[in-house]
């Protein structure tokens, strides 16, 4: 069994020469990051147990709250401006609130609202100190329990939200990134998808709108921060995930906020990313098991051959 | 001209015009082959199965990749890979052999080395194989350019650069490669011309190069014995197949290559579906972008052992060891002085110097991939200073073996 022996000693020079450029050089050239599993641990507890959703969709209706800024086409309030000019006003246009409650994490939710630079770990970006405000305002309270008014809010959103098992990829997406993130492959820009047009003018005016868009967009974040269309391929799922989760862990002092997304937000996030980056997995398992089934039997059939000619050589 | 009969049969009609009875007794069934030989000299059936695979895999996909510096990028990883039928299955074919391929030729390579298989009137199949070698370096690092991705625009700086030539600053040639002053669009024209027409002409002319030089010195065996194939050969028509050293290459010694290559298509077909993305290094899934350095720059891992010898010295010295490896092995039958084509096993010093090199040079793509920092940059000096020691070393080494 010479042959095996030679075998064995090609796969263990092969398998050390792998390791050492592979995963090897990987962990020395990328600090490795574990998932805080999207708990969220340092932000004060949020407690939904008695909160009063009629009050908390008063709170977020009410004049001067969350609709002065925020659409919430869920309950009939389109945006007060049109993407562009809340852009240009807030530096990103302010997400629909229909589905906060489905994407975001209530302890996330419940921090936002009272103090929205530290939730999203922006402080080095807007001291409020220096004058610098967050251009989301913190809410101070209808004149009751802080704690309690915030509870509320949180409950409403949560209520009308689309249930955990309908939250689909693309509104995870928008939430968590789409309002800063291209993604020219699924067909996405910072303004949401892109419609479908018959006159070249309009095509246009809308791709003008996106630049106008990006403009104040890469004002506000000193960067127009990068079209996610293949992040699946050039980054990973566990890098996007734990990036997403705080991305001061990896570029400190960097523009992005922490997002805030819960756990099975995270995971439609990430389904959205693989659609675009990688659309064709589920195809290639299944052709795979396909050819390596054929392939396998070919190497029978050749070891098979083999053994007959060479019967009669030895 | 020739005196032709009625045709008795299509074989016939093809046999009186191309003679295909007298190719085949040529090419196959009396092209003999020591029975002594492993698995290893399957190698080449292996490459030439790859290579057919890069050249098929490569044809789909130049039918929708567009040389372009604004589209190219698109045109890999969203029109091949998204919307042209089963273009990922051809986009990770290629991508997988390419790397593949390499592990392949230094398997081939090192078998060739430890059974002395470039001496004693083999030295035209070593050289033309190193010829190979480096043909399909260029192929591949002109492929890698295509994608227009991060890590292939700024290896092409790096690489280019190197033309420079150190303290000599001939940034005129430089400019002269790349047609420009960095990586841009004649430069991308330029390399996908190479790509897809020169070299792989130059590739196949070699191939068949190497296969001619094979003929008359035959292929070497495990043990080095020395055959007189002729008579061997007579043994094997007369019947005596037991106990002829030689066989026929069809069917028996291509029963043994398509056993091997079957095993081998496991293997490969098994990364292309399920580990694909070993091959592909995620920076080049990045965009190219000329105004933002990677954090790291290395080429592919079967680049990093030349790009460590270069790498640990000031420029210039370094320059001139980069150029001592690439052409070194070229040398490898005229600095080997023993008289012997044996395995090192039996070689002596020659054994523990084949370890050795094949140790310095995993050590060195290995610090070829890593920061160039602390005890890496250590390491990497001194397996480049090895390397280079053990070449100078060897004609001594060789000189001294007795023979056999």
């Amino acid at each position: 069994m010479k042959e095996l022996k030679i075998l064995a000693v090609v796969v263990f020079f092969t398998l050390v020469t792998y390791y050492l450029v592979e995963p090897f050089a990987h962990s020395q050239m990328h600090k490795h990051i574990e998932s805080e599993g999207f708990a969220y641990e340092d932000l004060a507890d949020v407690n939904l147990t008695d909160a009063n959703v009629t009050n908390g969709q008063e709170l977020v209706m009410g004049a001067g709250a969350c609709l002065g800024c925020h659409s919430m086409e869920v309950a009939g309030m389109p945006a007060p401006m049109d993407p562009v000019t809340a852009a240009q006003s807030y530096g990103v246009n302010p997400p629909d609130l229909s589905n906060a409650g489905a994407v975001y994490d209530a302890k996330f939710l419940a921090s936002l609202i009272k103090n929205p630079a530290h939730a999203l770990i922006v402080e080095h970006k807007f001291d409020a100190e220096k004058g610098q405000m967050h251009p989301m305002v913190p809410f101070y309270g209808a004149g009751g329990d802080l704690d309690k008014e915030v509870a509320d809010m949180v409950a409403y959103l949560q209520s009308v939200a689309v249930k955990k098992e309908d939250l689909t990829a693309e509104q995870a997406y928008e939430l968590a990134c789409g309002r800063c993130h291209a993604n020219h492959y699924a067909g996405w820009t910072q303004m949401g998808k892109t419609p479908v047009f018959k006159k070249e003018q309009d095509e246009l005016k809308y791709k003008t709108q996106v630049l106008d868009y990006q403009d104040s967009l890469k004002a506000y974040m000193g960067k127009l921060p990068p079209d996610l269309s293949i992040y699946i391929r050039s980054r990973g799922a566990h890098y996007i995930e734990t990036f997403v989760e705080n991305p001061q862990n990896y570029l400190k002092g960097t523009a992005m906020p922490r997002v805030g997304v819960n756990e099975h937000a995270m995971e439609k996030v990430i389904e959205y990313l693989e659609d675009s980056g990688d659309a064709k997995r589920v195809e290639r398992e299944e052709v795979g098991k396909n050819v390596m089934i054929y392939i396998i039997i070919f190497a029978i059939f050749a070891i098979l051959w083999k053994k007959a000619i060479w019967r009669d050589l030895h | 001209m020739a005196h032709f009969t009625k045709a008795k049969s299509l074989h016939d009609w093809l046999n009186q015009r191309l003679a295909v009875d007298a190719v085949r007794r040529v090419m196959a069934t009396e092209y003999w082959i020591p029975k002594n030989i492993n698995f290893l000299w399957a190698m080449g059936m292996i490459l030439a199965v790859t290579f057919g695979l890069l050249l098929v895999s490569g044809i789909f996909l130049l039918m929708y990749y567009q040389p372009n510096v604004a589209t190219a990028f698109d045109s890999v990883n969203y029109t091949i890979m998204n919307e042209v039928e089963f273009g990922w299955l051809w986009r990770h074919v290629h991508g997988v052999a390419a790397s593949v391929v390499f592990l392949i030729i230094y398997i081939h390579m090192f078998t060739g080395i430890y059974y002395g298989s470039y001496k004693k009137g083999r030295e035209m199949i070593w050289i033309s194989g190193m010829l190979l070698f480096v043909t399909f370096s260029a192929e591949a690092f002109s492929g890698y350019m295509l994608p227009w991705g991060q890590m292939s625009y700024w290896a092409g700086m790096v690489i280019t650069n190197l033309f420079a030539g150190g303290s000599l600053h001939a940034d005129g040639l430089v400019e002269w490669i790349r047609g420009d002053y960095v990586p841009a669009q004649a430069f991308l024209n330029r390399f996908f011309m190479l790509h897809v027409l020169l070299l792989p002409l130059a590739i196949l002319a070699l191939i068949g190069l190497h296969f001619a030089a094979l003929r008359i010195p035959h292929v070497n065996n495990q043990d080095g014995e020395e055959l007189d194939f002729e008579a061997e050969a007579a043994k094997y028509k007369a019947g005596d197949k037991a106990g002829s050293k030689v066989i026929a290459f069809a069917n028996d010694f291509m029963s043994k290559d398509m056993m091997v290559v079957g095993i081998y298509l496991v293997f490969f077909f098994y990364l292309v579906f399920f580990h694909y993305d070993f091959a592909m290094d995620p920076v080049n899934f990045d965009p190219a972008d000329g105004l933002k350095t990677p954090a790291h720059i290395y080429p592919e891992w079967y680049f990093l052992w030349s790009y460590e010898i270069l790498r640990p010295f000031p420029t210039d010295p370094g320059l001139i060891a980069f150029g001592f490896a690439q052409v070194i092995f070229f040398l490898l039958p005229f600095l080997d002085r023993s008289p012997n084509a044996v395995p090192a096993s039996r070689r002596g010093l020659f054994n523990i110097w084949f370890w050795v090199m094949l140790v310095d040079m995993i050590v060195l793509t290995a610090m070829g991939k890593l920061p160039p920092e602390g005890i890496f940059s250590t390491i990497g000096l001194v397996a480049a200073i090895t390397f280079i020691v053990l070449w100078i070393a060897l004609p001594f080494i060789t000189k001294k073996e007795k023979e056999l």
